[in-house]
């Protein structure tokens, strides 16, 4: 079985929820949609307190280049434009709408048919998407209009479709590549013809067998389109690891996937482009899972953007009383939150709940320089140094060691036996660094 | 016999030509140092802080040399004791600037800012600042993890370990600046004391709208104006619903400290108010 080269590690999967179908959430009487759903600039609000909206209607727009449209997800009336405290506390901007029926878009195909042809042309094709607002939703939503347009010196010839999930706990793509596996297929033509390209590689580790044998059975019918069964290591899904894996190329440091000819897109990124394409449904729906050990039921949810997350919960008994710490994500990149009254986002991939018994960090100890975070790390870098630097504010010297090419994947954090926080000093000091380059690159200006 | 007598001379004579060549290689790449320099760098502190803005005490002696004045510069450190000194030395009047300290700008123990979560990483407030709002309510407020106790120099930052408050040693801080570069949430103001290192301010960075501050933190400053109001010498702006009193122009009457709502203004070295 194929798999990346360097580092990786291999935590307990934990899929609780993977025999879970999806369950539709049902629509509440009130949403809230951050203006920031993405990378880059909170997008710009185009409605008015007091307007009536539709589901799929435009209602705030992309603001630059790495910014993505917001859509409606219910019809009602906009209540007010206001500031929310989001599960980690910060302020931001949201549109508030009261729920009155649910009268959709009259442009979006609601017919649930399967439309399996696509003659569009490759600019349609972009512009559909990038009026959708879809972005990455492996969780970094970095607009996927912007990836589908790469710079015009490399030469796009394959198209990986990233199906590893390999982070413990999550379970939608899976689920999606199930039950949605002939949209998928289509998704992946869509996106090949956008691309140019007449090669597409899905990548999925082999702890998801039935999504193997599925996807497999319809690309048998397809042209060009080939499932590939990956070995289970962490952090397969990386968009790098994965090139490494399927193709046996390898990214330079601080370059872009399409340096080597490679586009790579998350399962429910194509999906969603499929739904917006075929469909003109834009992004409005987020697939998630809700898992924990201590959960009466763990399960697969479809939910409305702007839902609160504790309604999902709700729907199967509500966060354990011993929860010690919720997740957005999964453990290894997902981030702790304060609370759950907090709505869905296009971040929102699946929720986590660690046991007050085992949420608890361990005590650390001094560093006994057995180099197994060095044999983890995926991007080949020394992280006991670069954390030994971060404590000494040494950024330069972090610079030169491309702390740069850190993902924050947590393999060394993981994976060391003194539990010391290597991660959490090294994004203090990718910060400060991308910070220096930022301002060293308008000094120059 | 010879061989002690050989080897002292050819080591004498080793020894004498280097001597030599020591003696005109000094000669000739012989510099000509201003001992002004030298005299300025001895009397300044050397406790190589920066806060005077440049790299160390030497580059600062270097700095005033060569400018031959003393303007916009100041050994926070050494204050107007070393600066009159430096102006000694260079022959000129010595400019007395009003000493300055640092100040925490948040106040809130755990009994008035009641805590929501608890947080379990890397005990250091630039990574707590970098995932959340921390461990209350409050978006502004101090975490109290120590960045700026680590960077202070002179020991005047301390920490109480049962309430968690930080707080400046007005006697040991020399203004250096340190403690401010090293605060994610900018709390630390560096401010001018009065004698008998006395001062009046606002111990609160909270903007939020009065109610939401204050429910997040009893000792929260609500912006409610009170303040700015009673006082006869126009030092408090209020901006973002938050007070500021300029330190120039404070003259320490303490009527706006009487009249806070939340107590959120602090006077420091002044017998407490009876209210």
């Amino acid at each position: 079985m194929k798999t990346f080269k360097i580092g990786g590690i291999h935590p307990h999967d934990n899929k609780l929820s993977a025999g879970r179908r999806f369950e539709q959430v049902p629509v509440p009487k009130e949403v809230i949609i951050q203006l920031n759903q993405h990378i880059g600039a909170p997008a710009i609000p185009i409605v008015e307190p007091g307007e009536e909206v539709k589901v799929g209607q435009l209602i705030a727009k992309a603001n630059g280049f790495v910014s993505a449209n917001i859509h409606s997800s219910v019809s009602g009336k906009v209540s007010k434009i206001d500031t929310i405290t989001d599960a980690w506390g910060t302020r931001q901007q949201a549109i508030f709408i009261d729920v009155e029926g649910d009268v959709w878009m009259p442009d979006i195909d609601t017919s649930c048919k399967f439309k399996p042809t696509c003659n569009l042309s490759a600019e349609v094709i972009k512009q559909k998407i990038a009026d959708a607002g879809i972005v990455g939703l492996g969780g970094a939503c970095f607009p996927t209009h912007v990836k589908l347009n790469p710079p015009k010196e490399h030469a796009i010839d394959t198209l990986i479709i990233n199906g590893a999930e390999c982070e413990p706990y999550l379970t939608p793509n899976h689920r999606l590549m199930i039950e949605k596996g002939e949209e998928i297929m289509v998704g992946v033509q869509i996106l090949m013809r956008a691309l140019g390209v007449d090669r597409a590689l899905i990548g999925i580790e082999s702890n998801k067998q039935d999504a193997i044998d599925e996807l497999d059975r319809i690309a048998a019918r397809k042209e060009g389109i080939e499932v590939i069964k990956l070995k289970k290591k962490y952090p397969q899904g990386g968009e790098k690891q994965l090139i490494q894996a399927l193709t046996d190329r390898e990214v330079e440091s601080g370059q872009l996937p399409s340096s080597v000819g490679v586009v790579v897109q998350n399962i429910a990124t194509v999906f969603a482009v499929y739904e917006a394409v075929q469909l003109n449904k834009p992004l409005i729906e987020m697939y998630m899972s809700i898992s924990g050990k201590e959960m009466e039921q763990n399960g697969n949810f479809c939910a409305r953007i702007g839902t609160s997350v504790k309604d999902v919960v709700a729907m199967i008994g509500g966060m354990p009383e011993n929860t010690g710490k919720i997740i957005a994500g999964g453990p290894m990149m997902g981030k702790a939150m304060i609370h759950i009254d907090t709505p869905v986002t296009k971040r929102t991939t699946g929720i986590t709940f660690i046991s007050a018994k085992s949420a608890p960090r361990f005590k650390a100890s001094a560093c006994i320089r057995c180099a197994r975070c060095i044999q983890a790390c995926p991007m080949g870098l020394e992280p006991y140094l670069l954390y030994k630097k971060a404590l000494r504010q040494d950024w330069d010297f972090m610079e030169a060691h491309h702390i740069m090419d850190c993902m924050e994947c947590g393999c060394c954090t993981f994976t060391c036996p003194s539990r010391q926080p290597l991660l959490d000093y090294i994004r203090v000091g990718k910060a400060t660094v991308a910070n220096n380059i930022r301002a060293r690159k308008s000094n120059e200006k | 016999m010879y061989t002690i007598l050989y080897t002292i001379l050819l080591l004498g004579g080793v020894g004498a030509f280097a001597a030599l060549a020591l003696f005109l290689t000094a000669k000739q790449f012989h510099v000509q140092e201003d001992s002004r320099i030298g005299d300025i760098e001895a009397t300044l502190p050397n406790a190589n802080c920066g806060g005077c803005g440049y790299a160390g005490c030497r580059q600062f002696a270097e700095a005033c040399v060569s400018a031959g004045n003393l303007e916009n510069k100041r050994c926070p450190v050494g204050g107007d004791a070393v600066m009159s000194q430096v102006a000694g030395i260079l022959g000129i009047e010595a400019t007395s600037g009003s000493p300055q300290v640092a100040v925490i700008r948040c106040a809130a123990d755990c009994a008035k800012r009641p805590t929501t979560n608890t947080y379990d990483g890397a005990k250091n407030c630039k990574i707590a600042n970098a995932l959340y709002i921390g461990e209350s309510d409050c978006p502004y407020g101090c975490f109290g993890y120590g960045d700026c106790k680590d960077s202070c120099q002179f020991g005047a930052i301390s920490i109480d370990p049962e309430t968690g408050i930080v707080s400046v040693d007005p006697e040991k801080c020399t203004a250096c600046g340190a403690c401010a570069k090293a605060c994610p949430r900018h709390l630390i103001e560096i401010r001018h004391k009065g004698p008998k290192n006395r001062f009046v301010y606002v111990a609160c960075s909270n903007k939020d709208k009065g109610a939401v501050a204050r429910k997040a933190c009893e000792a929260a400053c609500i912006g409610c104006t009170k303040c700015q109001k009673v006082c006869e010498w126009d030092a408090i702006t209020i901006e973002n619903n938050l007070a500021h009193i300029d330190g120039d122009k404070c003259r320490m009457c303490r009527k706006c400290e009487q009249g806070c709502p939340t107590k959120a203004i602090h006077a420091v070295n002044f017998k407490p108010l009876e209210r």
